[in-house]
């Protein structure tokens, strides 16, 4: 057989050497319908096959895991018989088509990785990025982007607690909308997807198929141009309504013995569904298409298994249970459909009007996905700059205040408060500062949970970017008292295909492994989201982490508001300066950025231990980490959050601008009543302490600055977004 | 049989939505537009019968779920 | 005495407003599915908050068709206290045993926050552990809470006292900027004639804990779990 002779001339984004080894899988020529299954198992999106080979280097174990990457989210244990079960995913490309629904159903698809494994959801995280605020699609996209995930999570009732925003140029033209869930579930009530068993009746529960998103998965895999607008017939749109239902449902039939395996339908639809039950329970699956409940008409195979249409799941069942499940469908009103069943063949089998329209092995389809070990080229090194590279700005306190005001520092509150965050009854750390807090219902315990990156880090040295972007996540976690128990993370890159830009995954990625593995927090889950391009301009690398901690008495949370008058405070961790790659270089300096704060992992560590301990030791009544825009910033955040001000009356041996503005990681401000117990246990602690003034107050004074009234920063805070939303 | 009921808020009754598209509209340089209601367009497809029996039940259909007779008014197409 | 909380597809503070009646009441309520077309006894019925049908068609207007509405609608009537928080106030505005309508917010955007809101009325089963014109701290979250009616009916409302609650600013001033969603007269609770109904868009059940940042929802629990043990 001459391969090459018959090559379509539509290889669906495959490439040439991919097509020969599915000839060679099938031992002849596909069909449309085979050669559709191939092409999005295959992509990017489904198949990793780019970032795979660097993704096995991330730690994934520890005592806590119950199940890292590989199914549809991870899972920790909580302790007392309870997991806590998440994951963040992008949904950057349907985002930017059309904001709305595109960040409507990524918040929707995560819930469902979620709740497939028997979790409820109980919080939802979203980290965004947008372009410059002066380009003319970034207010629409943010109004779109903010109300699809407020549509959906409000619709549904899982609260919104927390994430983060970030402003710059390089994601003008892609947008990425990364979103989170984290669920409860019983550790004895864990669902997987492995279909194991043979005669068992597979069944699609949820709404029915339509033509939504036909392609999406290969979308999500090819760069940008400036005619996607017209992509927008493939964009999927979401259901919270039916959603709540699906949820409900699922729970209800969960809590019965009759469920064998269940699998969300996300990206790639039937398609991927159906393979990794198969796939991962050893088993063949046949699938009569005829019985796919079905939106509109005349629908061909390859778009029922292609289909992206949202709210659907796929279960495989114990025989015999089909009338069980069926009535607790009905009286969700959902659709359930006995679509098919497994047996011994390891094929997928579609069937259609009593033809056989599909037959592929399984085990090749999925053990022989491409894997690339991409070419790629390190970041090159850049300078570290000294503090008189740097230059010290007017008036330290209106460079405050002007910071405070920026896109990237400002209240988020504008958008949050579009955020049903309260629903469920256990958000006890609202969103606005550190991590978000949320009770375990019924417990005591609670969860933190907080995602970060720092973009601008990553650009300048990946690998100590992805550190910082770990350390920083685990930072605000350790903030409210918890202890940091594992993470997801959410890769997001430009075209693998170029060599810096595969240096850029590669560095952050083994940044990442490391900072996991000395912060005991293994990666148990994730999301590669690759070609964010448009028209050959890459965004800025970002690596995004989730963090999930816990704390087991929640009445012992720590709060970042300044409480008392009279309270010392103290900054943890040293502090050089270190104004490279800061907010404060790059909005009211400019000139060279410079190398990132370099991330002492062993510090970080000693000096989260450090302060998680004296939160435990009630030693402490406010805390906040330090990041972005350094020390004045966190000061003026916890003065804002509780209504005081504070006198900072250090006398600074470097310049006062870089002790102010400079980013040194592994660092928080924390207050205290007692300040000799708490230098005490410092020294002890062999942990840098320094005090630096005292709470009270009604304004901010920092060295060499006229005191600034709380109000004024209060107003400077939160003048900014919602002005800028407003205009036009 | 198709019903065609177009609901619009009643006169006087305040459409944030109406005014938020007005706005919107003169933003992107349309002028000349004095002012904007939106409504709603539902279709319903009847089984074949009587005509004015079935504008006599779609009508009930508005009154009882429809629309809100507070704030909004219905009217009714009956086609073929 | 016992309590129900009606559940519609879609319900989504019916666990929490439940939580809040078990601490109060020592015993959980009954939670009523509406597709049943009988409720058991019960001294109080509450409809609560969430997305019934997704708020589509109109928020409230499918939920104020279901069956078990019928039957809360006759209980209402015989002067068992009721009360609709959020999506369970456009459930009683749409079924009828509360007049206006909940339109979308002015902002046209949802609005999640604590707000502050001036008791006006302090003689009701829900509010008696209140006094008139004090200021509690109760948070909203909706899209449509937008409260209106005609002038006619407004009149009636302010003459009869129906008003229960307004958002007011922190020192109990009626102002355009303490109003979370344009509603007619800052009006953000009302009362039947009778008095034994109450919507309102506020959510008392979100600060009834100490956890959560507050406690001022919780007299309104403890009021009625006073006045239907009595």
């Amino acid at each position: 057989m001459s391969a090459t002779a018959q090559r379509p001339e539509d290889l669906m984004g495959l490439s040439d050497e991919e097509f020969d080894t599915i000839l060679e899988i099938m031992g002849r020529e596909p069909n449309f319908t085979e050669l559709s299954i191939f092409s999005v198992m295959w992509s990017e999106h489904c198949s990793y096959k780019s970032s795979k080979f660097w993704l096995k280097t991330l730690p994934t174990d520890g005592p806590q895991v119950i199940q890292g990457p590989g199914e549809n989210a991870g899972v920790i244990d909580i302790g007392d018989g309870l997991a806590a079960i998440f994951k963040i995913e992008s949904h950057n490309h349907p985002s930017f088509i059309e904001p709305y629904q595109g960040a409507a159903t990524g918040v929707g698809g995560i819930m469902r990785d979620v709740f497939t494994m028997g979790a409820r959801p109980i919080a939802n995280l979203n980290a965004l990025r947008f372009g410059s605020p002066d380009h003319p699609k970034t207010r629409h996209l943010i109004n779109g982007v903010v109300a699809g995930i407020g549509g959906y999570g409000n619709c549904i009732g899982v609260p919104t607690v927390g994430g983060e925003v970030n402003f710059d140029p390089g994601y003008n033209g892609n947008i990425l909308v990364n979103a989170m869930t984290v669920g409860i579930a019983n550790t004895d009530k864990i669902f997987y997807s492995a279909a194991a068993g043979l005669g068992l009746p597979v069944v699609y529960v949820g709404s029915k198929t339509g033509r939504d998103g036909i392609h999406g998965a290969t979308m999500a895999s090819a760069e940008f141009d400036d005619d996607s607008a017209d992509k927008r017939p493939t964009v999927q749109v979401g259901d919270p309504f039916t959603e709540k239902l699906l949820l409900e449902a699922c729970l209800e039939l969960m809590a019965t013995d009759a469920i064998v395996a269940i699998q969300d339908m996300g990206a790639a639809g039937l398609t991927s569904s159906s393979v990794e039950m198969a796939s991962k329970g050893n088993v063949g699956i046949t699938l009569n298409l005829d019985d796919v409940p079905q939106r509109e008409t005349e629908m061909q195979p390859f778009e029922l298994m292609l289909s992206e249409s949202q709210e659907r799941m796929l279960m495989v069942l114990k025989p015999g249970r089909e009338d069980e499940a069926r009535a607790i469908f009905e009286k969700w009103e959902l659709d359930l459909s006995v679509i098919g069943t497994t047996n011994d063949s390891e094929r997928l089998v579609l069937t259609s009007a009593g033809e056989v329209v599909a037959d592929i092995p399984v085990p090749p389809l999925v053990a022989a996905a491409p894997e690339y070990e991409r070419p790629w080229t390190a970041t090159p090194p850049r300078e570290v700059l000294g503090h008189d590279a740097v230059p010290a700005p007017f008036d330290l306190g209106v460079a405050l205040l002007t910071m405070i005001e920026s896109p990237d520092l400002c209240s988020r509150r504008w958008i949050w408060e579009q955020y049903d965050h309260m629903v469920m009854g256990d958000t006890v750390g609202r969103p606005g500062v550190d991590a978000a807090l949320v009770r375990v219902h019924g417990t005591q315990k609670a969860l933190a949970i907080s995602t970060d990156c720092t973009p601008r880090y990553v650009e300048a040295n990946p690998f100590e970017g992805g550190k910082q972007a770990v350390a920083e996540a685990w930072r605000n976690v350790t903030s409210v008292g918890a202890t940091p128990l594992a993470v997801t993370n959410n890769l997001n890159f430009g075209n693998p295909e170029r060599p810096e830009i595969m240096g850029q995954l590669v560095g952050a990625v083994q940044g990442m492994g490391e900072a996991c593995l000395a912060l005991d927090s293994p990666v148990v889950s994730g999301n590669v989201s690759l070609y964010n391009e448009t028209n050959g301009a890459a965004i800025l690398p970002t690596p995004v982490i989730g963090c999930v901690g816990l704390l087991e008495d929640v009445t012992q949370r720590m709060g970042a508001a300044f409480e008392a008058d009279g309270d010392a405070i103290f900054v943890v961790g040293e502090t050089t300066g270190w104004l490279g790659c800061s907010i404060y270089q790059r909005d009211m300096a400019g000139g060279s950025a410079g190398a990132p704060p370099p991330v002492d992992l062993n510090t970080e560590r000693q000096n989260g231990d450090f302060v998680r301990a004296s939160i435990a030791a009630h030693q402490i009544n406010a805390c906040h980490d330090v990041s972005d825009g350094g020390l004045a910033v966190a000061l003026a955040e916890m003065a804002i959050a509780g209504n005081v001000g504070a006198d900072i009356d250090y006398k600074p041996a470097i310049p006062v601008h870089a002790w102010a503005f400079g980013e040194d990681q592994a660092r928080y401000v924390v207050t205290t009543a007692d300040p000799a117990s708490f230098e005490a246990l410092a020294a002890a602690a062999n942990v840098a302490v320094t005090r630096i003034g005292r709470v009270g107050g009604a304004a901010l004074t920092l060295p060499g600055a006229e005191p600034i009234s709380v109000e004024s920063l209060r107003e400077a805070h939160t003048r900014w977004l919602p002005e800028y939303m407003a205009s036009r | 049989m198709k019903a065609r009921i177009h609901i619009t808020l009643k006169n006087g009754v305040l459409d944030p939505q109406g005014k938020a598209i007005h706005h919107s509209l003169e933003g992107l340089g349309f002028d000349g537009v004095n002012d904007v209601r939106q409504g709603k367009f539902i279709e319903i497809e009847l089984t074949d019968g009587d005509k004015v029996a079935a504008e006599a039940k779609v009508a009930e259909m508005c009154e009882q779920l429809l629309a809100n007779t507070v704030i909004e008014d219905f009217s009714v197409e009956i086609d073929g | 005495m016992t309590a129900a909380v009606i559940v519609f597809p879609g319900s989504n503070c019916d666990r929490d407003v439940a939580v809040s009646l078990e601490a109060a009441l020592g015993h959980a309520p009954i939670m009523a599915w509406h597709g049943d077309s009988t409720l058991p006894d019960v001294d109080l019925i509450v409809v609560p908050g969430g997305f019934s049908y997704g708020d589509y068609l109109r928020s409230g207007a499918m939920a104020a068709n279901s069956p078990i509405m019928r039957e809360v609608i006759a209980r209402a009537n015989g002067g068992t206290p009721v009360l609709g928080i959020c999506n369970g106030f456009q459930v009683l505005t749409e079924c009828g045993l509360l007049p206006g309508v909940l339109m979308r917010n002015a902002s046209l955007k949802f609005v999640c926050r604590d707000v502050d809101l001036r008791v006006e009325r302090a003689d009701t089963v829900f509010t008696s552990q209140y006094t008139k014109d004090q200021v509690i701290r109760i948070p909203v979250a909706h899209h449509d809470g937008n409260y209106f009616t005609d002038p006619e009916t407004h009149k009636a409302l302010e003459d009869n006292g129906q008003v229960a609650f307004r958002y007011c600013a922190a020192d109990g001033s009626i102002t355009d900027d303490a109003n979370p969603n344009g509603s007619l007269a800052n009006i953000a609770g009302i009362l039947n004639t009778a008095g034994n109904v109450l919507g309102m868009m506020p959510h008392p059940e979100r600060l009834a804990d100490p956890l959560l940042g507050g406690l001022d929802g919780a007299p309104m629990f403890s009021a009625l779990a006073e006045a239907i043990a009595a």
